[in-house]
């Protein structure tokens, strides 16, 4: 999966969870659940969220991969090609 | 036959506007069938049906907006064909697009500007048991007699009945604006904000509060999420909220008399049915009731959790998931404040506030110690029950939460 891809996905999933933000005005080192004022109902929905639409599993002690964009993208582009971390 | 009723989804709702029948006359239906759709402000609500019969006539037609308590619809009992109630059911006429005017409006009178249209209550039954007085308040504030339970001889209506009916309408002077057209989002949040300011104001006015505070040690709480959500899968994760809502119902459970609603005194309450304050995205909160939660695990409960909220948040909730509530948790959830003191959401007589996990330096057999811990905070009702029975409430919330793989 590209980085567009990803990026697209994130974004689209967080303007579901938090439908009345911008998600797609997200600065990269910007706190997304503070940004967007979403609770820890919410990111857990979000956590799931990935999981069905990208088939990634973050296990907990990953959370705080999730924070920012800038973390968060990375860290999903090397789970979702896990074999060639350059592609 | 039985009756239909517009559905108390509250203390704070006044009004609500059909929107749709969900079945005809004619049809069969059961226990927990949902009937109709109702518009209020909080949101288009799923009424449920608490008995099974069959639907015999409307009497109410979708987009009218009525009073809690008016008849609906009438109900043809399966097992007893036919005995026809002796009062006649009410159906009061509304006018297309008038909002409803405030059935049980108290003294003050400033707001009854559509007091000169025609009387539109129904005139009250003469085959109605009540004193003279009685009638005539009820007359001047355009009480319906026919809807309160009398407590004289033989359930004649006395005047104390009618003035406790003019005390509880008393503090919501709001008038509701029911409307059966769609609502844009900030509308509904603005009806939110209203029901909220007035249940609000009736619990400050009419509660006497007493608070009560306790850190509890979330080690274990903690130490058993983390190893038990390793091995889960995303979906099936906990959040601590499943504890706290556990732990609680299995502590009302000792402390029965903190389920409760008061009514002229505490009526202890059978379920354990926990309402969850929801904070929405637009402002205001709904209350949704996680039903019987002393019977169900936590996993059970995060389950409930993962099907309710998304719903309430949408305003998308069941008759039965608004009115059964018989105690409040708030639970803030990480990065909130760390201590909540809630107010109580009259009838009931209890809320629970779990402020967000930090972490405190406490001693541990003369040593300190770094724990994540929570505070609990209980705001009691003191008609209902005193200090040491809330103290003792949070000591057993405390222990149950040491031992997380019971619970």
């Amino acid at each position: 999966m590209t980085h567009d891809e990803i990026y697209n996905t994130v974004i689209q999933l967080l303007k579901e969870i938090a439908p009345d933000t911008e998600p797609g005005q997200l600065k990269p080192e910007e706190n997304i659940r503070q940004a967007l004022n979403i609770d820890s109902f919410d990111a857990l929905q979000f956590i799931v969220a990935l999981n069905t639409n990208l088939g990634i599993e973050i296990p907990e002690e990953d959370y705080e991969q999730t924070t920012t964009l800038k973390r968060l993208l990375p860290y999903l582009e090397k789970r979702s090609n896990p074999k060639s971390e350059n592609s | 036959m039985t009756e239909f009723l517009m559905p108390s989804l509250g203390a704070d709702m006044e009004a609500g506007t059909l929107v749709a029948w969900r079945k005809k006359p004619g049809d069969q239906i059961k226990r927990g069938d949902i009937i109709a759709e109702v518009d209020t402000q909080k949101g288009l609500i799923e009424v449920e049906i608490f008995e099974s019969g069959i639907l015999d006539q409307y009497l109410v037609s979708e987009g009218e907006s009525v009073p809690v308590g008016t008849a609906m619809a009438l109900i043809r009992s399966a097992e007893a064909p036919s005995s026809p109630e002796e009062k006649e059911p009410l159906v009061p006429e509304q006018k297309e697009g008038i909002p409803e005017k405030e059935p049980l409006h108290p003294i003050l009178e400033i707001e009854e500007d559509k007091r000169e249209e025609p009387e539109d209550l129904p005139t009250v039954s003469q085959r109605i048991k009540a004193s003279p007085l009685a009638r005539k308040i009820a007359a001047v504030n355009k009480i319906d007699l026919t809807s309160l339970k009398g407590t004289g001889e033989e359930g004649a209506i006395l005047r104390r009945d009618v003035e406790k009916v003019l005390e509880e309408k008393e503090p919501a002077k709001t008038p509701p604006s029911p409307t059966a057209a769609p609502r844009s989002s900030e509308s509904a949040a603005s009806e939110v904000r209203k029901a909220v300011a007035s249940a609000m104001s009736r619990a400050n006015q009419e509660i006497p509060h007493y608070y009560l505070e306790k850190r509890i040690d979330l080690s274990n709480a903690m130490e058993w999420l983390r190893e038990t959500n390793k091995v889960r899968s995303v979906k099936d994760r906990l959040l601590p909220v499943a504890l706290f809502l556990r732990a609680t119902a299995l502590a009302l459970d000792l402390h029965p008399t903190l389920n409760a609603v008061w009514d002229q005194g505490v009526q202890v309450q059978n379920e354990i049915n926990i309402g969850l304050v929801l904070s929405l995205r637009t402002g205001g909160v709904v209350v949704p009731a996680i039903q019987q939660a002393d019977t169900r695990s936590p996993d059970q409960i995060m389950q409930e959790l993962n099907e309710l909220i998304p719903r309430a948040r949408a305003l998308k909730l069941r008759s039965s998931e608004l009115s059964t509530s018989t105690v409040t948790v708030t639970s803030l959830g990480e990065a909130g404040a760390d201590k909540v003191y809630g107010i109580i959401y009259p009838p009931q007589v209890a809320l629970i506030g779990f402020g967000c996990v930090v972490e405190e330096v406490i001693p541990i057999k003369g040593m300190l110690a770094i724990r994540p811990v929570v505070y609990a905070t209980l705001a009691g009702d003191h008609r209902a029950s005193d200090g040491l029975t809330g103290s003792r409430f949070l000591g057993s919330l405390d222990q149950f939460l040491q031992t997380p793989e019971n619970l």
